[in-house]
């Protein structure tokens, strides 16, 4: 297995009196798209920029790419190409010339015009920053970030704010960079983007890894099931609660309406129908409710929503 | 669809590519900037021109005014242009993340600071190239030969550096419209009170002391001194690279780049 393109231990971040970041460990595998997945204020744009060498970790380590972000910055920076979450240009620059600027940057930087085209940005390479799209500021920034045939990105909210046609075609090219060998780190607050792009995910939430995997792992272990039929009112549910294994529970809700939560499996559903048969009961609308990457976002970092 | 391949080929251009990449950029916004060409080149050359044809609205003491004038207006070109324009424009590049940005980009910091150095001579180049052919447009006679060519060059330099170094100090800690409001208003004061244009002979004589350790008094008198053809006055460049080690010290100790 080749080494990890990063490599992030026990870092700690503080703000003030506010922790940021708190003993968060991670590791990023060379040549996959990684999602950084987390509500506002989780510590996202934290880690990224500790990466990125823009903060030094006031405890813990980070190395990326096998190098030191800071100590070994100018070494490690034709090797990455970063994307801001916002700004990075000239207002008064025009889109082509930003990019011809950091291509120039560059040793072997991709033909300017390509990159443009495949982004959508062709019509507008004429016109200055600050008369761009929010979207297709982005585009460009992202184009910044790629120019330079870098190994490894790091994305910080790449799609914030872009229409569907424009969230589409970061997409393809996100997925396109990983098929070429380019190593990819994202943040990201939608879950359908993780879902869909990621080969990994880091669920974060108050400055920690609250847990990780693919996105398939996500949303099947230890998550929250749930079983729900309909019946005639008041089946003996006490009985189903015995031969449940523990950690699931049975309840009816409105008179008829019947739930089982917890870690469902095939022997659970086979345990229900037992009991089902025992009582000679043929339920309606039996449905098993498979929690998406949402719920394990909202399950794990509270629904509560945050500033 | 284009084959637009992605396949990683890494590395850095060459200093020197990066850096002129880097300057060029900065020329050209500058020239796009309506108000930053009225700074660097508008109003030196109204001052000038006015001031040649004004009669004696201004005091400008003993002398032809021409003479006076230009070496004035010399200084003040690149006080525009090393002060007041390098300080707004940092500070917008520090608001609109383009620092930021640059710190994870292959140019090194020094390298950001070389070609802040080459966009400033550039078009201080220009700026004293066109403010010295208005002059001897006007009937200036600069005296003295190379020497004279020499000691300006010293005293622009010296100059550069000091208004640089203070420029950078505001646009590294202030918010970009305050240093916009700071650096013009430093500029109108040190127009009016520092011996720019009216010499230091022309001030009352209680202000001399103070008014000759300003930047701009130092680098307008010694301008003055050497084309009228009286040498160099080195306390004048002391002055100023005085000022450019204290404002240079302060700001690697309190630039922020974000």
């Amino acid at each position: 297995m080749s080494a990890p393109a990063v490599e992030v231990s026990d870092l700690v971040m503080r703000y003030g009196r506010t922790l940021a970041v708190d003993a968060l460990s991670l590791t990023v595998e060379a040549g996959r798209i990684t999602a950084i997945l987390g509500p506002n204020g989780a510590g996202k744009t934290t880690v990224l920029e500790t990466c990125e060498g823009y903060r030094r970790p006031q405890s813990g380590e980070v190395r990326v790419l096998g190098l030191d972000p800071i100590r070994q910055h100018r070494e490690l920076m034709p090797r990455v190409g970063v994307m801001l979450q916002s700004g990075g240009a000239w207002s008064a620059v025009r889109a082509r010339e930003m990019l011809a600027y950091v291509a120039s940057l560059y040793a072997h930087p991709l033909p300017l015009d390509d990159l443009l085209t495949r982004l959508g940005l062709d019509s507008c390479g004429r016109t200055a920053y600050r008369r761009l799209s929010g979207g297709e500021q982005q585009r460009l920034g992202l184009a910044m970030a790629v120019v330079g045939r870098p190994q490894l990105v790091f994305l910080d909210e790449p799609t914030a704010g872009l229409d569907p046609q424009s969230r589409r075609a970061t997409w393809e090219l996100i997925q396109q960079l990983a098929a070429d060998g380019v190593t990819v780190v994202l943040t990201t607050h939608y879950m359908e983007e993780a879902e869909r792009l990621a080969d990994h995910i880091f669920l974060l939430d108050a400055g920690r890894v609250v847990t990780s995997g693919s996105p398939s792992d996500l949303v099947t272990s230890g998550a929250q099931n749930t079983i729900t039929f309909r019946a005639q009112p008041g089946l003996p549910v006490a009985e189903l609660r015995r031969v449940l294994p523990a950690g699931q529970v049975a309840a009816e809700g409105p008179p008829g309406t019947y739930r089982v939560e917890g870690e469902v499996t095939p022997q659970t559903l086979a345990t229900v129908t037992g009991w089902f048969a025992a009582l000679d009961v043929l339920p309606s609308d039996l449905t098993v409710q498979r929690h998406t990457l949402e719920d394990v976002f909202l399950e794990l970092t509270g629904k509560a929503l945050r500033s | 669809m284009t084959a637009l391949s992605f396949i990683p080929a890494p590395g850095a251009s060459r200093l020197p590519r990066m850096v002129a990449a880097h300057a060029r950029m900065e020329v050209l916004l500058l020239a796009r900037n309506g108000e930053q060409l009225l700074l660097a080149l508008g109003i030196p050359l109204l001052l000038l021109v006015g001031g040649a044809k004004s009669g004696t609205v201004v005091d400008l003491g003993s002398g032809r005014r021409i003479d006076v004038l230009t070496p004035g207006v010399l200084a003040l070109a690149v006080m525009s242009t090393a002060f007041t324009s390098l300080a707004i424009a940092t500070a917008f590049e520090r608001r609109y993340g383009v620092l930021k940005r640059l710190g994870a980009s292959p140019l090194p910091r020094e390298g950001l600071l070389l070609a802040k150095i080459a966009a400033l001579l550039c078009v201080e180049a220009v700026q004293l190239g066109v403010i010295c052919a208005a002059g001897l447009a006007l009937g200036w006679h600069p005296r003295g030969g190379f020497g004279t060519v020499a000691s300006c060059f010293v005293l622009v330099v010296a100059g550069t550096a000091a208004f640089a170094s203070l420029g950078l100090l505001l646009a590294g800690t202030l918010r970009a419209e305050a240093t916009l409001a700071a650096s013009n208003l430093v500029y109108v004061l040190l127009l009016v009170v520092g011996a720019v244009v009216v010499p230091l002979a022309s001030y009352p004589e209680s202000l001399h002391a103070v008014v000759s350790v300003l930047p701009s008094a130092a680098l307008a008198e010694g301008l003055r001194h050497v084309c009228s053809g009286a040498g160099m006055d080195w306390w004048r460049v002391a002055v100023l690279v005085a000022w450019a080690v204290l404002a240079g010290t302060l700001t690697t100790r309190t630039f922020r780049w974000e």
